[in-house]
């Protein structure tokens, strides 16, 4: 699904985040992302979600090479980054208005998707019901909590049917029950669609959770990736899952 | 939230200034300050004439600068607040231009552009347009760059964050700008209109009422700015309120 190959980058004036970094996730993969602040985390999804650039080497994804974010990636920031002046419904539907507006050019929008307005205010509604949030429909987001927009922000992200999932952050600024539960929703449809998902937190217990495929990166350089087999990944009551956690902090220690 | 006025307000504003008016029509007891109850039904029957199509020509180069401001001073307020490069070198000329009063350029733009509803118009745009400029600039600048990154990846190339994100996140801005600065557009309207023309309020106050000292007429204009003032005023609230539903919300 994502191959990185070779990929070097740094920020202006800075040392290299990344140097000749090579790795490479399967569909249908769940990976967590975890690491020190300035460790290049939420860049590399960036990479993932071709949002940037980097100054050498390839991120191809489903074997394409594209200069532009790809129809079927989804990316949900921790700053739900929902449009103040819209509705939740009108959020959640922004994916469709936007292809809407350039029609099925396969640049912005995957080419022959022609949907009709009243498919999509079906899968509007589907999603809006999923996330809980059927009711909060014509409210503003600054009416509502954050865990209920980080649900809109899902919600908008998922109605466009992604085939991959590029988190950062997602749930780090909610209550526990609402993190655990859009935890297990997004484990719920990484196996019921086969979505591949990949989620930078710095939260150690969410990277054990969310990844069966741990990646630690460190501050200094990245060049060869650690990679954790993570066997206890959505079981928290995994025998192993507060080894997992305890290996990460230790590797994570070591690394900052 | 925002608070807006409401009719009791207005009907209330209304009233006090007729007493006053009335008020001091009685004090001063002299032909240069009649009383509202002999303007009012001269104001009544001129808008029905003359005195309409003075108050249409003066609506229409209002109207005509405010747009012509809006359209440029849009793009560039945008294009100024996303590319803070670009916003280095133009920063100190507009922090310059900015606080003089445009009004003094008036005989430079008669002689560049001429003796016609062409300079009036130019030269309001040109107030209207700094200060558009500004408050979209700075409101581009605050957008969150989390939320441009969002919509992009939902697949909105520059057309789109243009459509769906940078227009309405700076509408209100334009909005507040719009209406902060319609009270000075029609003020330099009103000196603009004093000479070169035969046609708008600026003209019928000065010209054809004062300086023969018809002063229940000159009133009569005076009514009919401030009516053109008002009506602007107003039109843009009601498209604030309209157009901002999210920021007067009461939960």
């Amino acid at each position: 699904m994502i191959d990185i190959s070779n990929l070097t980058f740094s920020y202006p004036g800075q040392p290299n985040l990344f140097d000749g970094f090579s790795i490479s996730i399967s569909e249908g993969e769940c990976w967590s992302i975890i690491g020190p602040s300035g460790c290049g985390k939420t860049t590399l999804l960036y990479f993932m979600s071709h949002l940037i650039k980097p100054n050498s080497g390839s991120v191809r994804i489903d074997g394409e090479i594209s200069s532009r974010p790809r129809p079927k990636t989804g990316l949900v920031l921790q700053d739900h980054g929902l449009l103040p002046w819209s509705t939740t419904q009108k959020n959640v539907s922004l994916g469709f208005n936007v292809r809407r507006f350039y029609g099925p050019d396969g640049l912005h929008a995957p080419s022959g998707s022609k949907i009709d307005r009243e498919t999509e205010q079906q899968i509007v509604d589907h999603w809006l019901n999923r996330l809980g949030i059927s009711d909060l429909r014509d409210k503003y987001p600054s009416q509502m909590s954050r865990g209920q927009r980080q649900r809109a922000a899902l919600a908008r992200t998922l109605a466009l049917s992604p085939d991959l999932l590029l988190m950062d952050e997602p749930f780090s600024a909610l209550d526990t029950p609402t993190r655990k539960d859009l935890q297990d929703l997004v484990i719920e449809l990484n196996r019921e669609r086969n979505m591949t998902c990949v989620t930078v937190t710095h939260n150690i217990d969410e990277a054990v959770f969310m990844g069966q495929k741990i990646l630690i990166l460190a501050r200094s350089t990245n060049s060869e990736p650690v990679v954790i087999d993570n066997p206890s990944a959505t079981d928290l009551n995994h025998e192993s899952f507060q080894a997992m956690c305890q290996e990460i902090e230790k590797r994570l220690e070591r690394s900052a | 939230m925002k608070q807006s006025l409401n009719l009791t307000t207005i009907l209330s504003g209304v009233l006090m200034i007729l007493l006053l008016w009335l008020g001091l029509s009685w004090l001063l007891n002299s032909p240069v300050m009649p009383s509202p109850i002999d303007v009012i039904p001269i104001f009544i029957f001129s808008m029905a004439g003359d005195l309409g199509i003075h108050f249409l020509a003066s609506t229409g180069r209002v109207l005509a600068s405010v747009t012509l401001a809006v359209i440029t001073a849009v793009p560039a307020g945008l294009a100024l607040g996303q590319m803070p490069a670009v916003n280095r070198i133009f920063d100190p000329l507009i922090a310059i231009i900015y606080p003089i009063p445009k009004i003094v350029f008036l005989p430079v733009i008669y002689i560049l552009l001429g003796i016609t509803d062409v300079s009036k118009i130019f030269l309001i745009a040109v107030i209207v347009f700094f200060q558009i400029l500004v408050v979209v600039r700075d409101e581009a600048a605050g957008l969150h760059p989390e939320l441009i990154l969002s919509v992009r990846s939902i697949g909105a190339g520059r057309r789109a964050l243009f459509r769906f994100v940078y227009i309405p996140a700076s509408l209100p801005a334009v909005l507040t700008a719009v209406r902060i600065s319609i009270g000075t557009a029609v003020a330099v309207l009103f000196i603009a209109e004093q000479s070169l023309t035969t046609w708008g309020l600026g003209y019928y106050i000065i010209v054809e009422t004062y300086q023969v000292l018809l002063y229940p007429e000159m009133y009569a204009g005076i009514l009919g700015m401030a009516l053109l003032g008002l009506s602007l005023y107003f039109l843009v609230d009601y498209l604030e309120r309209k157009v901002n539903r999210h920021l007067y919300l009461n939960n």
